[in-house]
């Protein structure tokens, strides 16, 4: 119970820095670290307390696997969003130089007042 | 005049990109094909793929890595990945009825060639997203050498 | 050592990193600090019981720490001093921050008991993945064989992110080649 709510915190923390901040590239590592405290908060809600990875072995017995595998599920949702949020990145880097070349400066608040 | 113009990086690095490449590219191949025994799957793949490419520009700079593997090259394969699923489940509708129905024989476990179509798709997603980031890291390579250009001709015309 | 105290520890590391992410001034120092908290996630994914996770996590952590310089260093890459950011833009975002804390400790009282989930549905694909697909890693038969089609989608999203960059980028070239143009006509 209390890591779901450390996690809530580190989404605060992304939260804040999107929100307060005024560099660009501040903004981003702020929408990184919400993904980060997004993916884990899913494997948290699929966690079996002492139960082992649902990849069957050799030697397992599959009925015992059943009833101690953590739930594969949450996994299946988190592997891709991983890999999305890395070409979301790509997205906002790419935006964050182009804002660069045009306006020579990574600030938003001088990014808002010039306009053109 | 016998210098020539050195692009990239020290030698140190090239001699450890020599070395490392071969390594990447076969654990990515490994980690793709083997996705349905061991974790892992077409996504890690794809990336470490991709990141092997990277690696190529990082210590070499653009034009070696374009005769090797070309922005129109890796745009082609990117293409082929996502057509290969589309195939794949207007096959799965002809012949069982559902979209991207499981059509190929199960096998027995722990083999490679086990659970149905499941290893032609790790294959289509490691296309998809290794030449989705390597094709994206090139245009960003491609801008920084415009970005110096842009410098340069202010300075001039100063 | 227990797990449960272990993946305390690996949050508070996470926190801490993160805070220093936000707060600190240099621009390569707040890269380098989220490259922590990213390998400080993947650890915490292998002690949660997903393997794949962890692999792609460390994966993706490298690819985005090399775009993340290649954006703030070629430049002076030292952080805007936020001079003269007002007082009552962080005092209301701090009150406002509390008051959500407390709200979410009381909404995560509702879930059900960590470490025991409900499995409703995953009960059916651990049961019946190994006759009905017959492969051994279990999320890979749930990504590629029972929500294929929800792959596809996401295949499809990388493909739309991946084409919003280029058209972003691409406009670069045509101007390239006006000033080439331009110097060739001066000399």
């Amino acid at each position: 119970m209390t890591l779901y709510f450390l996690n809530f915190v580190l989404l605060i923390i992304g939260l804040y820095a999107l929100v307060v901040k005024r560099h660009i590239v501040k903004k981003i590592l702020g929408v990184a670290i919400m993904e980060y405290a997004v993916n884990l908060f899913l494997i948290l809600l699929g966690f079996r307390k002492s139960g082992i990875a649902p990849i069957l072995t050799e030697d397992m017995d599959l009925r015992t696997f059943i009833h101690t595998a953590v739930d594969p599920l949450p996994q299946a949702l988190v592997l891709t969003s991983i890999v999305i949020g890395l070409g979301t990145l790509a997205l906002m880097v790419a935006m964050a130089i182009r804002l660069y070349e045009r306006y020579g400066t990574f600030d938003m608040d001088e990014i808002k007042r010039l306009r053109g | 005049m016998y210098e020539e113009k050195q692009s990239g990086m020290t030698f140190i690095v090239k001699t450890i990109t020599n070395l490392m490449i071969g390594f990447m590219l076969v654990f990515g191949a490994y980690v793709v094909l083997y996705g349905h025994i061991t974790p892992g799957g077409g996504f890690p793949g794809g990336v470490m793929i991709a990141l092997a490419y990277i690696l190529v520009t990082l210590a070499y700079g653009r034009k070696v890595v374009e005769s090797m593997v070309s922005g129109v090259t890796g745009s082609i394969a990117d293409d082929v990945g996502a057509l290969v699923i589309l195939i794949l489940g207007f096959i799965g509708l002809i012949i069982g009825g559902t979209f991207l129905f499981n059509f190929l024989p199960k096998g027995t476990p722990f083999s490679l060639f086990s659970a149905g179509y499941i290893i032609i798709y790790n294959l289509a997603i490691m296309l998809k997203v290794g030449m989705s980031l390597y094709i994206v890291f090139l245009a960003l390579a491609i801008l920084q050498r415009v970005v110096t250009t842009r410098e340069e001709n202010k300075g001039d015309k100063k | 050592m227990d797990v449960i105290f272990l993946l305390h520890l690996l949050l508070t590391f996470m926190i801490i990193g993160a805070f220093i992410t936000v707060e600190i001034k240099n621009m390569l120092s707040a890269v380098i600090s989220i490259g922590a908290v990213g390998f400080a996630l993947s650890m915490t994914f292998l002690f949660l019981g997903a393997p794949d996770i962890a692999i792609t996590q460390v994966i993706v952590e490298i690819l985005s720490l090399i775009l993340l310089i290649r954006a703030t260093v070629n430049v002076d890459n030292v952080a805007i001093e936020e001079k003269g950011e007002s007082v009552f833009h962080n005092r209301t975002a701090l009150i406002f921050v509390g008051i959500i804390l407390v709200f979410a400790w009381i909404a995560f009282k509702s879930l059900p008991p960590f470490g025991e989930p409900l499995m409703r549905v995953s009960n059916y694909y651990l049961s019946n993945g190994l006759t009905l697909v017959g492969a051994t890693n279990f999320v890979t038969s749930v990504i590629l064989d029972f929500r294929a089609y929800d792959t596809f989608g996401e295949a499809m999203v990388l493909f739309v992110s991946i084409s919003g960059a280029f058209a972003i980028l691409r406009r670069w070239k045509r101007e390239q080649h006006k000033d080439f143009l331009r110097i060739d006509r001066e000399h």
